[in-house]
């Protein structure tokens, strides 16, 4: 039994060859399949050509919704992007030993969700080609944007967390970028060579890139908590019902986190699959994240009944008709949501055997990322729909155009993801290799444990 | 020439006809939709006759018409939330101003206008020979993806006030009016500066039926309504 559900623990490039089976020469199945994705990506840019055209009325919005689907998939995406970076940057600072394989995962799934989602607000626009308004540019007529609205912070907020999510990924990969090049030849060599910067592994080097690393993680922190607040302020700093609430930010960002490690959660099972990763992603790993889930069930759980309690208790009039278009015309949504984010997960991911399995951790993932939908589909729509005035009351439905724009958005992600696993190590070797460095075996009574001792000297047992 | 500009909306005067939207659509080029659009909640109209029904004794069922144009709130929403200051406050008429070439279509002033008065340029609207020779050259036809919204005929009020400075002369109570005002045939719309004591309406704003459109928000409108009185022959 001992070592043999371990990776190599001796031989490095047989370690490095496991970890980094997805960069090996593309097959015909992956041009295939990346090919696949590219062509769903392009129907949905035709389908935003053809509204870019025509104009906005391709889309179901009228007034009063005149917020859709475009602004629904910038709050998914951006909801997304928001635990990888946070959870790489909470398990760094905490020295969470099962870190390693999660990292680099989930990093590249917080700035690639985050290009995504960064799109729509743009997308959305009644004159895109005229987005640059909206930069503080020196303009000849002396016009500076305005600092007082939401989607200015927005738009700041978005800009700096992409900034900072794409420094953190790329700043935790120049190790693993410094082994690639070591092995890599041809115009791989080349790109190594370049992005690696010229790591070389003295002691000197890794001391500034660990304290450099954890200040990162410390500093990206608080940009992750702001931006989502910021797009909750996108709602909340409006005088429309049920979206003028002061818990909205805090409660955003528990929807994000939530959603964020579901989101981690679906890539692993899919990575594990793609890359024959079943030796570093253990059921351990999925037990871990399984728990950060459950504890996110139900912090969202605790924030949705709470801003709802209040809501509900008050009896204004303006948000007491949103609350009853729930039970109303909006009812098979508000029922999914409630089963997709808490009465279906909150139960499975109280099991241990279904936070060990793969393929239950893999349906419960997707089924909280439909339920996040579905909650962003309920916060945007309902609100709009039963405005102040009951005069202009209405309702929404998306066209095919914004039918496409939801499916290009998982296939762009999906072909931005596999093309970034391509190019670069989708593994954090050089963590997995430390984590490995820091594991010893040892039979404790009846039992063979792989023990860790961590930095502060604490052990940590996992069973084998 | 600082004019603090309110309109004042008579309910019990209003018969709902819809004469001062089909004024309104005439002054400001504003494109009829079609059925199927305008049903999808596509008006463009600035103005719109919005009616509520009321059970009265006998079974007498009678409606009450607001007349629901942009209430140029002194405190907007609109304005705050617009990243590129499209809409913004005219300090020097005390209305709210809307460019066009500056919007970029967020739709975010729509959102957060408790009135939902402001309406999008969904398409670009097409007007077949000979209606384009109907547009009004005063004010511009706006393209597609940017907001409108009334403008308390903007256009009426600058003409106005450039008249009467060619004339050397303050500019008279009533000779400024909006197309909805001019047109109203009971005259339940009313149209005048604020700072003026003796205009009429600084005079109706005395009336205790005054009232102003969710006036909780503490959005200060610049549109006021009179109430309608039940009593005897009315």
């Amino acid at each position: 039994m001992k070592g043999e559900n371990h990776l190599s623990r001796l031989d490095e490039s047989k370690l490095y060859d496991e970890l980094s089976r997805s960069n090996l020469p593309a097959t015909k199945r992956w041009y295939a399949g990346t090919g696949a994705l590219l062509l769903v990506v392009l129907a949905s840019v035709a389908a935003f050509v053809y509204m870019m055209f025509t104009g906005l009325g391709v889309t179901g919005l009228n007034r009063p919704v005149m917020w859709g689907v475009m602004i629904i998939l910038f709050v998914f995406w951006v909801g997304l992007s928001h635990s990888g970076t946070l959870i790489s940057a909470i398990l760094r600072i905490t020295r969470a030993t099962w870190r390693a394989p999660v990292l680099r995962g989930a990093e590249a799934m917080t700035a690639l969700a985050l290009m995504v989602g960064g799109l729509y607000p743009l997308m959305h626009l009644g004159r895109n080609w005229r987005f640059y308004y909206i930069l503080p540019y020196p303009s000849a007529r002396q016009l500076w944007p305005n600092f007082r609205s939401p989607l200015l912070w927005d738009a700041v907020a978005i800009t700096t967390y992409l900034t900072g999510s794409l420094l953190f990924l790329y700043f935790g990969m120049i190790p693993d970028l410094a082994i690639a090049r070591d092995r890599a030849a041809g115009w791989r060599k080349k790109l190594y060579t370049f992005l690696a910067a010229g790591f070389r592994g003295t002691h000197e080097e890794w001391r500034r890139y660990h304290v450099a690393s954890t200040l990162f993680a410390v500093i990206i922190i608080p940009v992750a908590v702001s931006v989502h607040s910021i797009v909750s302020w996108d709602f909340a700093m409006a005088m429309v019902p049920m979206w003028h609430s002061t818990i909205f930010a805090p409660y955003f960002v528990a929807g994000a986190i939530y959603s964020g490690i579901a989101g981690v959660i679906s890539v692993m099972v899919i990575l594990r699959k793609a890359f024959r990763l079943e030796k570093v992603l253990t059921p351990d790993h999925f037990d871990n994240l399984g728990k950060l889930l459950l504890t996110f069930t139900l912090v969202w759980g605790y924030f949705y009944f709470s801003d709802y309690l209040t809501a509900w208790y008050s009896r204004f009039p303006e948000d007491w008709e949103v609350i009853r278009s729930y039970s109303g015309h909006y009812l098979p949504l508000f029922s999914l949501l409630v089963a997709c984010n808490f009465l279906i997960p909150f139960p499975m991911l109280c099991l241990k055997r279904v936070r060990q399995s793969i393929p239950a951790m893999f349906a419960v993932s997707l089924v909280v990322n439909v339920g996040m939908f579905t909650e962003r589909v309920l916060i945007v729509v309902p609100s709009l729909a039963r405005r102040n005035d009951p005069s202009i009351w209405g309702s929404y439905f998306p066209t095919w155009v914004e039918i496409s724009f939801i499916v290009g958005s998982i296939a762009m992600f999906a072909l931005i993801y596999v093309i970034f696993s391509k190019l670069f190590p989708v593994v954090a070797i050089s963590d997995v290799k430390e984590q490995l460095f820091h594991t010893t075996d040892r039979t404790i009574g009846g039992a063979n444990l792989s023990t860790v001792v961590s930095g502060e000297g604490k052990e940590e047992g996992r069973e084998t | 020439m600082k004019r603090r500009w309110a309109m004042v909306i008579d309910m019990d005067l209003c018969t709902g006809c819809g004469a001062c939207v089909a004024a309104c659509v005439a002054e400001n080029n504003t494109p009829t939709v079609g059925e199927s659009e305008a049903g999808k909640g596509r008006l463009m109209q600035w103005i719109r006759v919005v009616r509520y029904f009321r059970k009265e004794e006998h079974d007498e069922t009678r409606a009450i018409f607001v007349a629901t144009p942009c209430m140029h709130c002194e405190k907007a929403p609109c304005e705050i939330v617009c990243p590129v200051y499209a809409t913004y406050h005219d300090e020097d008429d005390h209305v709210n101003a809307m460019v066009y070439n500056r919007c970029i279509g967020t739709r975010y002033c729509g959102n957060n206008c408790p009135y939902s008065v402001r309406v999008f340029n969904w398409w670009d609207y097409k007007r077949e020979k000979p209606l384009d020779e109907q547009l009004n050259p005063d004010l511009t036809v706006r393209s597609r993806g940017v907001m409108e919204k009334c403008s308390y005929c903007i256009q009426r009020i600058r003409r106005g006030k450039e008249t009467a400075l060619s004339e050397g002369r303050p500019i008279r109570d009533g000779e400024v009016l909006p197309a909805c005002a001019q047109t109203c045939p009971p005259g339940a719309i009313r149209f005048g500066d604020l700072d003026d004591p003796e205009s009429a309406v600084s005079r109706m704003m005395k009336d205790p039926r005054r009232f102003r459109l969710m006036e909780h928000l503490g959005t200060e409108p610049s549109t006021v309504y009179l109430k309608k009185m039940r009593a005897p022959g009315r």
